[in-house]
C-alpha cells in the first residue's frame, strides 16, 4: 500500500558484494542523498558514497593537545605558584617529573573525545529515525543489507527510483515513513 | 624478497559453516535466552559469597584502621600493594588484546577481545580498590590524591610516582571503558533489536545510541577505534610503567633498577593472558563457544604467555646478575636473601611457577590441551602474586641495618580483603556474561563467509 509521502525507498541484499554494488550504481545515477545499513562495517560501502570524513583525526589531535597543555599548565602552577615546595633542591618547575601526567593526560583527553566527537558526528544518540518503521529493519543489525534513497534527494522520483533499484535485485523494497 | 612466500596450513579462526544469521543468534543467545547453566549460578553464588566477605574486612577496616592487617615498620607495604599490583597486570593483557593486536592486524583477537576487555575493567577495579583503602581513611585520599581547590590550600605533589599511579589507573579505567563501550554499541543494537522482553529491549535501546549500522556511521566508527587503540598502545605500557616506579624510584635494595619498567610490563601481560586462559577454557566450555574460541585461539594465546614468560625469566635472570655485577653488598645481600633467607620457599616456589612449569608451553600436545593449559595458567596465576610478594615484602624487610630489619605475614583480614576481591571479579564477570555478548557479534560476522567484498573490475 502506497503512503502519501515517504521519507525514502529501503532496498534490502543478502551479501555486502550486492550492497556496494547497488551502491555504486544509485551513486553513479547520481544519488547523492543515499546511506547504507550493515550489520558489520563494510569499507567498500562508504567508499562507494564516496563518503570519507576525515574531521575526528583533527578532533581528537585537539583533545589530546588540551589534555597536553591542561595536565602540564596544572603541574606548573601548583608547583610554582599556588603550592610551591621544594623538593631535594630541584627547580620549582621540574619538568621531568611532570611528563607522566602530562602524557595520561592527553591520552584521557584525546580518547574523550574520540568518543563524544564519533557520538555526536554520527547524530546520535537518536533513539528514532524512519528506517526504523520497516519491520525488515530489525535485520539490518543482524544479517542483512539495506541501501537508502531520500525523497529529499533531487533525483527522487517515487516510480522512476523504484524501476532503478527493482533492477539491482534486491531481496525486497520497502516505502519507509517519515 | 621471495615473490610468493611459503604458505603453512592455518586453522580457521571460525568453524566452517557458520552464517551471520548463526554467528548473531548463538552469542546473542546466551544473554537473550534467560537460561543459565547451573555453572553460572554456582560461580556466581561464591563470588557474592566472598564479596560479602570482602565487604565485611572493609568495614572492620574502616572501623579499626590498618593495624588490622600485617603491615609493620619496616613492611610498611604489604598484601595491599601487592594485590594492586597482580590485579593492575591482569587488566594488561585486556588492552593488548584489544589494542595491540589490533593495530598488527591479527584476526584471532577477535572472539576473545570482548571479554578480555571487561576482564580488564574488572581487573582495575579490583586493583583500585586498595589503594583507596589501603590508609584505612579512604575519605581522606579525596585531597591526597586529587588536585582539587580545598579548604587547606593544599596540592598534591606531582613529581611524586604515588600521584603518577593515581593518574594513570584512572586514565587506563577511563580509557578501557570507553573502548570497551565503543566496541558495545553495534551490539547493543542487535540486542535491542532481538530482545523480546520490553524492559531488556529499551535498556538496550538507550545504549545502543539508536545506532542503525549506517555507513557513514561506521566510516567514523572505524576511524575513532583505530586511533583509541592507538591511544590505549602507549597507555598501557605507561600504566605498568608509572607502577614500577612506585617502586624503582626509591631507593631500596631489589627496588632501585632501571629493568622494572619493561620488567613489569612483561609480567602484566604474562599474568593476564594467564588469566584470559583461565577464564576462556571453562567459559568456552560450557557455553559450547568451541566454534568460536578454537584450539588455534588457545594455542596463540599459550604462545603468547611463553613469549612474555621468558622475557619475565629474563628480568629474574638479570636481577640475579646485577645484585653480583653492581659489587653493592646490599644490592648483593638482597639477592642472596631472597634465596636462603625465610622467605626462601617463595622465591623457589616463584621461580617453579613462573619460569618452569611454563615451559610445558613448548609442546604443542599442551598448547591444544584445554585441561594442561589451564592447569599451567593457573599456576602462573599464582607465581605472579608470588612474583609481587618477593618484591614487596622480601625487598623491604631486611633492607640496610640490621637492627631494623623485621619479618611480615598477612593476618585473615589480609586474606579475607584478597580473596575478597577475586570473588567480587568473578561476580562482576558473571554478571558481564549475563547481560551483554561476551564475544564480539559485530566482529564474528566480519569472519563470516561472504563478509568480503570481492574486489570489482574496473575499479
Amino acid at each position: 500500500m502506497a503512503i502519501a509521502s515517504v521519507y525514502g525507498l529501503l532496498a534490502e541484499f543478502d551479501t555486502p558484494a550486492d550492497l556496494v554494488a547497488a551502491t555504486r550504481r544509485v551513486h553513479a545515477e547520481g544519488y547523492r542523498k543515499i546511506d547504507t545499513f550493515s550489520p558489520f562495517p563494510v569499507e567498500e560501502a562508504w567508499e562507494a558514497m564516496h563518503h570519507h570524513d576525515k574531521r575526528l583525526s583533527l578532533i581528537v589531535l585537539l583533545g589530546g593537545l588540551t589534555g597536553m597543555v591542561s595536565g602540564y599548565g596544572l603541574e606548573y602552577w601548583v608547583h610554582t605558584m599556588a603550592y610551591p615546595v621544594n623538593v631535594a633542591g630541584k627547580p620549582l618547575n621540574s619538568w621531568p617529573q611532570f611528563i607522566p601526567v602530562t602524557f595520561e593526560m592527553t591520552v584521557l583527553f584525546a580518547a574523550i573525545s574520540a568518543l563524544l566527537g564519533m557520538i555526536v558526528l554520527n547524530g546520535l544518540p537518536m533513539p528514532y529515525h524512519p528506517v526504523f518503521n520497516v519491520e525488515r529493519f530489525a535485520r539490518a543489525s543482524q544479517d542483512k543489507f539495506f541501501l537508502l534513497i531520500e525523497s529529499a534527494d533531487p533525483k527522487f522520483d517515487r516510480s522512476g527510483t523504484l524501476e532503478l533499484l527493482k533492477g539491482l535485485n534486491p531481496n525486497e523494497i520497502n516505502e519507509v515513513e517519515p | 624478497m621471495d615473490p610468493k612466500p611459503a604458505t603453512y596450513p592455518v586453522a580457521p579462526l571460525i568453524e566452517p559453516g557458520h552464517t551471520f544469521e548463526s554467528i548473531t543468534d548463538k552469542i546473542s543467545g546466551v544473554v537473550l535466552s534467560g537460561r543459565q547453566p547451573i555453572f553460572w549460578f554456582v560461580v556466581l553464588g561464591f563470588g557474592m559469597l566472598l564479596t560479602g566477605m570482602l565487604g565485611m574486612a572493609i568495614a572492620w577496616l574502616l572501623l579499626r584502621g590498618v593495624g588490622i592487617w600485617g603491615v609493620n615498620i619496616p613492611v610498611g607495604w604489604g598484601f595491599a600493594i601487592i594485590n594492586f599490583v597482580w590485579w593492575i597486570g591482569i587488566g594488561h593483557a585486556g588492552t593488548l588484546i584489544s589494542a595491540i593486536l589490533l593495530l598488527l592486524k591479527q584476526g584471532w583477537r577477535t572472539s576473545i577481545n570482548r571479554f578480555a576487555e571487561a576482564m580488564t575493567i574488572f581487573a582495575v577495579m579490583c586493583a583500585g580498590l586498595f589503594p583507596l583503602v589501603h590508609t584505612g581513611r579512604p575519605w581522606l585520599a579525596a585531597y591526597w590524591l586529587f588536585p582539587y581547590p580545598n579548604s587547606m590550600s593544599v596540592w598534591p605533589q606531582f613529581r611524586s610516582p604515588l600521584i603518577w599511579d593515581v593518574f594513570a589507573v584512572s586514565t587506563y579505567f577511563t580509557v578501557s571503558l570507553i573502548f570497551w563501550y565503543t566496541g558495545l554499541i553495534p551490539d547493543l543494537a542487535t540486542l535491542r533489536d532481538k530482545a523480546k522482553n520490553r524492559v531488556a529491549k529499551v535498556v538496550y535501546g538507550m545504549f545502543s545510541l539508536g545506532w542503525r549500522g549506517s555507513g557513514r556511521h561506521w566510516q567514523r566508527y572505524e576511524h575513532i577505534y583505530l586511533l583509541l587503540a592507538g591511544l590505549s598502545t602507549p597507555l598501557v605500557l605507561s600504566v605498568h610503567t608509572v607502577v614500577s616506579f612506585d617502586f624503582a624510584i626509591g631507593i631500596v635494595p631489589g627496588w632501585h633498577t632501571t629493568i622494572f619498567p619493561p620488567y613489569f610490563v612483561a609480567g602484566a601481560i604474562y599474568d593476564g593472558f594467564a588469566m584470559v586462559l583461565t577464564l576462556a577454557i571453562p567459559i568456552r566450555a560450557v557455553y559450547h563457544l568451541e566454534d568460536f574460541i578454537t584450539t588455534r585461539h588457545l594455542e596463540n594465546m599459550a604462545k603468547v604467555t611463553l613469549a612474555t614468560g621468558l622475557i619475565v625469566a629474563y628480568g629474574y635472570t638479570s636481577e640475579v646478575f646485577f645484585g653480583w655485577y653492581s659489587a653493592n653488598k646490599y644490592e648483593g645481600f638482597m639477592i642472596w636473601n631472597r634465596m636462603t633467607g625465610p622467605y626462601w620457599y617463595m622465591y623457589w616456589t616463584l621461580i617453579f611457577c613462573n619460569i618452569i612449569s611454563p615451559q610445558w608451553l613448548w609442546f604443542k600436545k599442551v598448547r591444544t590441551s584445554p585441561f594442561l593449559l589451564f592447569c599451567v595458567a593457573m599456576v602462573v596465576n599464582v607465581g605472579m602474586w608470588l612474583e609481587r610478594f618477593v618484591i614487596v615484602v622480601v625487598s623491604l624487610h631486611r633492607d640496610f641495618v640490621p637492627a631494623a630489619w623485621g619479618m611480615y605475614h598477612g593476618t585473615k583480614w589480609d586474606y579475607m580483603t584478597f580473596f575478597g576481591t577475586v570473588g567480587f571479579f568473578l561476580t562482576m564477570f558473571f554478571l558481564f556474561i549475563r547481560a551483554l555478548p561476551m564475544i564480539s557479534i559485530f566482529e564474528m560476522r566480519t569472519l563470516a563467509p561472504g563478509a568480503k567484498v570481492p574486489a570489482a573490475e574496473g575499479h
